[in-house]
């Protein structure tokens, strides 16, 4: 009774949210929408077990792709009301298209629930909630054992994502800048140039 | 209000996934919001993923999960990155006239 009420709660705090998401005026907003529907998708996935990938989606969704929208949205000095413009124009065709996916999920949904489908079966190899071992613990026996490849290639896709970023919005270290060191101008200086002697007389300031 | 069955979840990643092709529909103009919406279809998928995983008693499910979501955070620092050059070029974000880019 609990879980149910807690899945009606989660479910629809989720819809509600992305409802938000797509139809709020402010992007900043948006962002915040965004946020509550990972929360609650998070708690869905706590529902049926899946601690870990819950814990995931908080740390890596609100922590760092949420914070990197708003980031960006707050960056960016943009008139998001002209944008609203082709809103109306665009909302019959987006309805109808989206009726049409609905009911295409639905009826595959229907399909599957009258036993119409034959999905394939776990070979039992990776069964979850074995006795005693923990989500955590059996998802990292698996990760590190028979699919370490692809956590491997999960690695790679990350680091090409973050040298992609970096190369994107580098602009170059202008020729004058201080953040660039010149070595050869460094050791060319020498203390008769660089340096002073002044002998100020009283209650006067020194003119340099 | 029954037992929460595995189509209580598909129905939720369904309604998701419209949800975010109805805001790439409506919010043609606005990069950022289509952006947002690319990852709401990215969650639903991992709703969908994480409930198979669980009701059909296999973990595999949760390791495509993810994967899907290591994919949907290299998107959005990718895309995000090619938003801020664009911008610093352009001075606006407005999508319309991107084939302005081209050749």
């Amino acid at each position: 009774m609990i879980q149910a009420l807690a899945f009606y709660l989660f479910a629809g705090v989720v819809i509600a949210s992305a409802v938000m998401v797509i139809m709020s005026r402010n992007p900043v907003h948006s962002v915040l929408w965004l946020i509550l529907a990972f929360f609650n998708a998070a708690g869905l996935m706590v529902l049926v077990g899946a601690e870990f990938i819950a814990m995931l989606l908080v740390i890596v969704y609100v922590g760092a792709v949420a914070v990197l929208f708003l980031f960006v949205v707050m960056m960016l000095d943009i008139d998001f009301a002209a944008m609203r413009a082709g809103l109306v124009k665009n909302f019959p065709l987006g309805i109808a298209i989206a009726l049409v996916l609905l009911a295409e999920l639905l009826l595959g949904l229907g399909a599957y629930g009258a036993g119409g489908l034959e999905l394939g079966t776990p070979d039992g190899a990776a069964m979850t909630n074995r006795p005693g071992v923990s989500n955590i613990e059996a998802i990292g026996a698996l990760l590190y054992g028979r699919y370490i490849v692809l956590f491997e290639i999960a690695g790679i896709i990350l680091l090409v994502a973050m040298i992609g970023a970096i190369v994107l919005t580098y602009r170059g270290t202008k020729p004058g800048s201080r953040s660039r060191q010149d070595v050869g101008k460094q050791i060319r200086r020498r203390p008769e140039e660089a340096t002073v002697m002044k002998n100020p007389e009283y209650g006067k300031g020194v003119d340099l | 209000m029954g037992p929460i069955g595995i189509e209580h979840y598909l129905v939720v990643g369904a309604i998701l996934f419209v949800l975010g092709v109805l805001g790439i529909f409506l919010n043609r103009k606005n990069i950022i919001v289509i952006l947002m919406a690319v990852e709401l279809i990215l969650l639903s998928v991992n709703i969908n993923l994480v409930a198979f995983s669980a009701f059909m008693q296999d973990l595999v499910g949760q390791i495509f999960a993810m994967m899907v979501l290591t994919v949907a955070a290299a998107e959005a620092a990718i895309g995000l990155a090619i938003l801020v050059i664009y911008y610093r070029g352009r001075g606006t974000i407005a999508v319309d006239d991107v084939n302005r880019m081209k050749g």
